[in-house]
């Protein structure tokens, strides 16, 4: 399993899961955990998927996450997980 | 499992804080391209540099786009060339020409600098080290990305007050060749007093001939995200400050040690070290005289800065060894000037002479750095201000170094700009009483008492 954190930062607007899920069905890019919560007033999401299946370049996946966040208003970041491990456990 | 806190920090402090991997550095051993035949040697010095490198750039950006952080410059070092043109370059002439390959090399891999135009020469000076450093200041004036550095010193073995006397003369023949420039070569020219030999930091990056063939070596930075994570404890005592800073460091560190492990593993290169330093940059929020201020004083120069920053070089030190397992280079606190806006900040108000600068590199990670002086400061005097750093390092058992830049045909009070990671800085002045007498007798300083340790 190869674990990548997807993290959605913006203005809350309609459809923003279902715009990324659609993405990451559409890539065989498997959902793990979800979680969302309001931070100052931006909408706040992480998720956590596995990109094992996924056909494609993890950079592609980076530009087309990031250019969907352009089109939706957001700003959507797609990382591998282990920065977020290497830095918040010992 | 990571939580989304835990991500949208990490997220906050490479957005809002600066938060970077400051340089991947290959380090390339060159003892294998010495040769008699000066062009053979400079065909095999850029065949081995572009063979081993030209993966380098390409490499350091699909890391920084895989973990989403910012790697500033890729970079590379390679061993002293005095010792690696030793045989070949009969003049200071025939090292030019090696400054002009490694210069061609760097720009064709795409690296923003590389080190290594260097001799080391804490002892004596053999002919071929004497002739790279009075090369230094043409090499410096026609290379556009080649960096240089001198050891002059080191706590075995003393200073070298011969190769100090002549790194005065270099230093203002480098800002007299590139006059034009604001004397820009001199900040690309260092004077060490124990050197290290990995350090991935420019201008004092050279490939130590300890070293394997080839080496990845980090250097990270986060002034910003230290600064960012101290407001939070504004008024605590010195126990939650040392704690806050700790934490801070481990957290810097370990996005490191990640981008070394990764970047060794695709270019199938050993890692080397992390160097945990704390590096700023003129961008607002990336500055180390901002931290000092948020511990607690008006101005960097303030009383109590070299106390303040004595506990950030320890603290940082001490969060950022848990980190990894191989730390090493420069490792603290620099305090450069032009790079860094608290700094310039704490000059223009008046609150930081040469003198106190001087007092805070006992206690910081490298020394006298990116201070612009006037132009017509005396060769003399700029070794009297090495020979002195060379002091603290040699007696104290660390890395200093100076990096002064005389600026032709400017004077105190008036300002220098460099540009880009290079800044600007309003010129200081320097105590012009003579050491002439001093500088002039020749010779060495013999290693201090506590070097004998057999």
């Amino acid at each position: 399993m190869k674990k990548t954190i997807i993290t959605v930062v913006g203005k809350d607007t309609v459809g923003i899961i279902a715009r990324v899920c659609t993405y990451l069905a559409d890539n065989q890019i498997n959902i793990l955990d979800i979680s969302q919560t309001i931070v100052q007033g931006y909408f706040n999401m992480m998720m956590i998927v596995d990109t094992n299946l996924t056909q494609k370049d993890f950079g592609v996946i980076v530009k087309d996450l990031e250019q969907l966040g352009e089109n939706i208003g957001v700003i959507i970041k797609c990382q591998k997980e282990e920065i977020f491990n290497q830095m918040h456990r010992i | 499992m990571i939580n989304i806190f835990e991500v949208a920090e990490t997220n906050e402090m490479i957005e809002k804080e600066n938060l970077d991997v400051r340089t991947i550095t290959l380090g390339i051993s060159l003892l294998d391209c010495i040769d008699a035949d000066l062009k053979l040697v400079n065909e095999k010095i850029y065949h081995k540099i572009y063979h081993a490198a030209k993966d380098l750039v390409e490499t350091g950006e699909y890391i920084s786009a895989e973990y989403g952080i910012p790697i500033v410059n890729k970079r590379i070092s390679v061993t002293p060339v005095s010792l690696v043109g030793g045989a070949a370059c009969k003049t200071p002439e025939d090292f030019v020409s090696i400054a002009h390959t490694l210069d061609k090399v760097a720009h064709e891999v795409g690296v923003n600098f590389i080190g290594g135009y260097s001799a080391l020469v804490s002892k004596g000076m053999t002919e071929a080290d004497e002739r790279l450093i009075r090369s230094i200041p043409k090499a410096l004036a026609v290379t556009e990305r080649v960096c240089s550095s001198v050891n002059v010193g080191s706590t075995r073995t003393g200073i070298n007050m011969d190769a100090v006397k002549l790194m005065g003369e270099v230093i203002l023949q480098t800002a007299e060749a590139t006059r034009d420039a604001d004397s820009l070569g001199c900040a690309k020219l260092v004077v060490f007093c124990n050197a290290p030999d990995d350090n991935p930091f420019m201008a004092g990056a050279f490939h130590g001939v300890t070293e394997a063939d080839k080496v990845i070596n980090v250097g990270v930075s986060g002034p910003g995200v230290v600064k960012t994570a101290l407001e939070k404890v504004r008024g605590e005592n010195f126990e939650v400050l040392c704690e806050t800073i700790k934490k801070t460091a481990f957290k810097v560190t370990r996005v490191g040690q990640l981008v070394a492990k990764e970047a060794s593993k695709h270019l199938q290169v050993p890692f080397g070290i992390v160097d945990l330093s704390l590096a700023p940059t003129p961008a607002i929020g990336d500055s180390v005289a901002d931290i000092l201020c948020e511990i607690g004083l008006e101005y960097a120069g303030a009383p109590g800065t070299t106390a303040a920053l004595a506990l950030l070089n320890d603290q940082v030190k001490k969060g950022g060894v848990m980190a990894s397992s191989y730390v090493g280079g420069l490792s603290g606190a620099f305090i450069p000037v032009s790079e860094d806006q608290g700094m310039i900040d704490a000059v223009s108000a008046g609150a930081l002479t040469l003198e106190k600068l001087e007092a805070m590199t006992c206690v910081c990670s490298v020394g006298l750095d990116m201070i612009a002086v006037p132009g017509d400061t005396k060769a003399t005097t700029l070794s009297g201000i090495i020979a002195d750093e060379m002091a603290i390092g040699m007696v104290n058992q660390k890395t200093t170094a100076v990096r002064l830049i005389p600026v032709i045909g400017k004077g105190v009070g008036e300002t220098v700009e460099f540009g880009g990671l290079l800044g600007y800085a309003p010129i200081m002045p320097v105590n012009g009483f003579s050491c002439d007498a001093f500088v002039n007798r020749g010779g060495r300083i013999p290693a201090p008492i506590h070097s004998f340790k057999n």
